[in-house]
């Protein structure tokens, strides 16, 4: 009981955790048809960015300041890299931006150094806040959550209440019609790009502290956000949405539960100290996305809730 | 008709001598300089860095049978290279154990073959892994490519009777039979077998281009639609391409092998998958010999410039990204680009505008890396300063500012007007 | 009675609540040429994307030579002898004109996906192509690249690659779209040539092309065939000059005059 509760409310957000990097990412990929490989990158820095300025000021201004300096390098990209490339079709976009995720990794670890930085959760939220089964639930884990939710719900108003909104639900679904309505195509494409990364760099400034904030917080995100997005469907948030959470819960029950294969199978005779046998579940919790993934695009390549093919 | 056709024929078909300078002679030179190159007598180091890049350049060719022939990004190939690197160690200690046990097969086996024990895991690999990846091309392709290595790398580490865990599997190339007086022991005999199976690997994906399979390869990436109402499949011509690309990725696997005498489970994750894309990319994939320049440039840039510059991964990723930006046909459409120029009507104003365009280039790179060797120096906090040609130049000094911004607005204002001469000319 | 080359039986097709093609039924004798006209939207590439395996049919059959084709993959039914050409140029745009040809005739001559042997040493392959280049009067640019190729030799070699298969029953799609009144009339001998004693199934919107090369004509009107006779007839029809109200109408008029 205790670890299905622990399990539920952590794998819930990690769940929302992986929506607000990858919502940024469908929204991206949808309109414009660029599978961002950088946007884990993206995510990072906004980790590190928040490190930078809550060591100079506080956290809280790091929360909003962030992910808007995340969004506005996330438009330098786009006007100065990203629209040279798009004339040679997406996969040279794809190979540009697998090359500046090479180089956000480098630029990081240059100015920040190659260890993990000690980027801690602020002290106002420094404290148990209750405490479940003898075991303390620490704050800064629940507000994550309401700042999830809190952009859930920003982003639900902006795309079902503001004109900006439909412009882009509507492209989200039939990206070459933004050009016939008569809209500058490139201005959009350059704030939806900002947008997104800026989406990527608020999840780093809620996850770098949450988590950890190192060189390597880029990469390990990286491939997970692309199955998010793609189990998800293209042009479908709430398929993205889907598809986090259940990869969130997926592999924090998996962590969670311990269990070898033999516990599993031994009725079908396999022995615990076998290789086969011995394997863990929770060992199997980094392979269950890629898993995700492979299934899915052979068996529903639109994925959950797409509306097209990739 | 058919009398006319037949003459026609003729004039058709390159001539018998067109074929030969256009085909045979590369392929002779390239074996000319592989055979030429110990007479020179190279150090050990530069051994070990020449038997580096003969795997990487079958492994980089490979790879560009996907990218390049079939028009399939991949971001997991360095799965079969290390399918079939491990086929080639496991087999490697198979004839370990056989020669100082009871013989049978493995005893008999050369190690010299290994390479198609490679090919044959790499392939085996392919054909199992490739049919639902093959179904369409572009970015499912990619993804799929990208789940399979997680996966197949996750398990690499899971299974360690396979896999040999952290540390790997290890052999001992200097067992069973020798071949041609080569006991494989000392780096230079290494070095034969290396640039022997280096030939084998281009010539065979040279020969593999001039099938109808290889012509139907570059068909489906032109135009699937075209190619399926024709008569093809287009998923089984990338399917079966995959399996070469696979088998070809093995090969040099087993060269590795037999070269390094391990396999890690590393050789089988994302980093060399990234690794033989930069390579075949930046050497240019719609050139034969693109990703052998690639493969030797970026061998090069991994062994002696990791010493030099802990950044080197910087610069790589600068390279590939102006690659991708400016010059999509990578090296070899570079130097192809400036040999068209020079055999042009007008050699010497092409050769003015190379040589502008240059100096732009030098001068950009002389102001970036002096911001980087700064910066990365400043930040190491050791107290060391980048001093380049006996100059001191620390962060906080006039000077280096003055190296990074005065070359970078000469750079930015030479490439600006090159390009605009050039489309005044245009 | 000879079987029909090509046999359509109450053909339907709909995307979803659209209902585009809404049971046509035709028979085409081999050796037939074989034209369907009919307005704008009237549903003439879907009618030919489905007999040529571009999309499946929602009901209904579709039988080449007696044996039913319809739902089948397009390389299953280009293996089976009918081929098709497109509206627009469907060409291998990074090959030269001879290469494109080399394509679309190596699978027929048995050398599918083949890895054993070089191209370059298939004789009767390159006297195949050559053949073919021939008989549409490309060979003098067999070697330039076919992106650079003038759009009406584009629209030739499109033809070229269509019939190099030796398809019996050949498919063109508005083959002198877009060509002056010289290269139509240039490209309408070559297509009478090319296709000599072959099954042809045309669709045309220039009514000279096809009134002088047709045997038959069908006349597509919404997703039905609302008459198909022979040329004579066709001018004469009452309902076929109520479907073209307007220039076509001329058109037809002006031909029979």
């Amino acid at each position: 009981m205790e670890t299905i509760v622990f399990s539920l409310l952590n794998g819930v957000i990690y769940g929302l955790l992986l929506f607000m990097l990858s919502s940024g990412l469908t929204l991206i990929f949808s309109m414009m048809g660029v599978l961002n490989f950088a946007h884990a990158s993206f995510y990072m820095l906004g980790a590190y960015f928040a490190y930078t300025i809550s060591e100079a000021s506080s956290f809280w201004v790091a929360l909003i300041f962030a992910p808007i300096l995340v969004g506005l390098v996330g438009a330098l990209v786009e006007k100065y890299g990203l629209r040279t490339v798009h004339v040679n079709g997406h996969v040279a976009e794809l190979l540009f931006t697998f090359g500046l995720a090479y180089l956000i990794d480098e630029v990081v670890k240059i100015i920040w150094g190659r260890n993990a930085v000690d980027y801690k959760v602020p002290e106002l939220l420094d404290f148990p806040l209750f405490e479940l089964f003898g075991a303390q639930y620490p704050a800064y884990r629940i507000f994550t959550l309401f700042v999830a939710l809190a952009m859930l719900a920003g982003l639900w108003f902006i795309l079902n209440r503001t004109r900006a909104g439909l412009i882009i639900q509507a492209a989200l679904s039939h990206p070459h019609m933004v050009g016939h309505l008569g809209h500058n195509v490139p201005r959009i494409f350059m704030t939806v790009f900002g947008v997104g990364c800026a989406l990527a760099g608020l999840a780093g400034v809620i996850g770098g502290n949450y988590l950890v904030t190192d060189p390597a917080m880029g990469v390990q995100m990286g491939p997970i956000v692309f199955v998010v997005v793609v189990v998800g469907g293209l042009g479908s948030l709430m398929g993205a949405f889907l598809a986090a959470m259940i990869l969130g819960l997926l592999q924090t029950f998996a962590v969670a539960i311990d269990a070898r294969f033999a516990d599993i199978f031994g009725w079908l005779g396999l022995d615990a100290t076998s290789e086969l046998g011995s394997i863990t579940i929770a060992s199997l919790a980094p392979m269950i996305p890629f898993l995700m993934l492979v299934l899915v695009l052979m068996i529903r390549p639109r994925g959950l809730l797409g509306d097209r093919e990739l | 008709m058919s009398n006319i056709a037949t003459d026609t024929m003729i004039s058709l078909s390159p001539s018998g001598s067109q074929k030969f300078m256009q085909r045979t002679v590369p392929l002779i030179i390239f074996a000319v300089i592989l055979a030429v190159i110990p007479v020179f007598g190279p150090s050990r180091t530069m051994y070990s860095l020449l038997n580096a890049m003969g795997v990487n350049i079958v492994f980089a060719m490979s790879y560009n049978m996907l990218l390049g022939r079939a028009g399939l990004l991949s971001f997991g190939h360095a799965v079969y290279f290390g399918l079939g690197g491990y086929a080639a160690v496991h087999a490697m200690g198979a004839i370990e154990a056989a020669s100082y046990g009871d013989g049978g097969f493995w005893a008999g086996y050369p190690v010299f073959f290994l390479p198609f024990i490679g090919f044959a895991g790499g392939a085996l690999a392919g054909a199992v892994i490739g049919w639902p990846s093959c179904r369409r091309a572009g970015t499912p392709f990619a993804m799929i490519s990208l789940g399979v290595a997680e996966l197949i790398s996750a398990a690499g580490f899971m299974f360690g009777s396979i896999f040999g865990g952290e540390e790997g599997i290890s052999g001992d190339r200097m067992n069973g039979p020798e071949m041609f007086g080569l006991s494989l022991g000392p780096i230079n005999e290494v070095y034969w077998f290396i640039a022997f199976w280096t030939f084998i690997g281009v010539l065979g994906i040279y020969a593999f281009t001039r099938t109808p399979l290889g012509k139907m390869s570059e068909a489906t990436r032109d135009n699937p639609e075209r190619a399926e109402f024709v008569g093809y499949d287009p998923q089984k011509v990338r399917y079966l391409v995959f399996i070469f690309a696979g088998g070809f990725a093995g090969l040099a696997g087993g060269m590795s092998a037999v070269n390094y005498e391990i396999f890690t489970p590393e050789a089988l994750s994302l980093a060399p998958s990234g690794m033989v894309l930069l390579m075949a990319y930046i050497g240019g994939i719609r050139y034969f010999a693109g990703p052998i320049l690639g493969a030797i440039l970026l061998t090069y840039m991994q062994s002696m410039m990791s010493d030099y510059s802990e950044a080197w991964l910087l610069y790589l990723g600068l390279l590939f990204i102006v690659i991708v930006m400016f010059a999509p046909g990578g090296l070899a459409g570079i130097f192809g680009g400036l040999f068209r120029g020079l055999r042009g009507d007008n050699p010497a104003a092409s050769l003015r505008q190379w040589a502008v365009q240059i100096t732009g280039i030098v001068l950009m790179m002389i102001s970036l890396v002096t911001l980087i060797e700064m910066s990365v120096n400043w930040s190491n906090n050791y107290g060391e300063v980048f001093e380049p040609f006996g100059m001191h130049l620390p962060h906080d000094g006039v000077l280096t500012w003055a190296v990074i911004f005065i070359p970078f607005v000469a750079g930015v204002g030479i490439l600006r007007k090159a390009l605009k001469n050039k489309e005044g000319q245009a | 009675m000879s079987v029909p080359a090509l046999s359509i039986n109450n053909l339907h097709k709909s995307f979803g609540p659209a209902h585009i093609i809404r049971g046509v039924t035709l028979d085409i004798e081999p050796g037939e040429r074989h034209a369907i006209i009919g307005p704008n939207g009237a549903g003439k590439s879907t009618l030919f994307n489905l007999i040529s395996g571009g999309y499946h049919p929602s009901s209904g059959s579709i039988k080449l030579r007696g044996e039913e084709i319809g739902g089948m993959k397009p390389f299953k039914i280009n293996r089976k002898g009918l081929s098709r050409s497109f509206q627009v140029s469907n060409i291998f745009s990074n090959m030269t004109v001879r290469e494109n040809v080399r394509c679309g005739v190596l699978y027929s001559m048995g050398y599918g996906y083949g890895f054993w042997r070089n191209v370059g040493n298939l004789h009767d392959v390159q006297r195949k192509t050559a053949e073919i280049l021939e008989s549409v009067d490309l060979l003098d640019k067999a070697q330039l690249p076919a992106a650079l190729l003038p759009y009406a030799d584009q629209r030739t070699l499109e033809i070229a690659i269509t019939i190099a298969g030796g398809a019996d029953v050949i498919m063109l799609d508005e083959p002198t779209a877009g060509m002056s009144h010289s290269e139509t009339e240039r490209a309408v001998a070559l297509i009478k040539q090319a296709t000599e004693g072959k099954t042809l199934l045309i669709v045309e919107h220039d009514m000279g092309v096809v009134f002088n090369m047709a045997d038959r004509i069908s006349v597509l009107v919404y997703g039905e065939i609302i008459a198909t006779d022979k040329p004579m007839a066709i001018r004469g029809n009452e309902k076929v000059r109520e479907a073209y109200l307007g220039d076509e109408a001329d058109a037809i008029e002006g031909d029979a005059a």
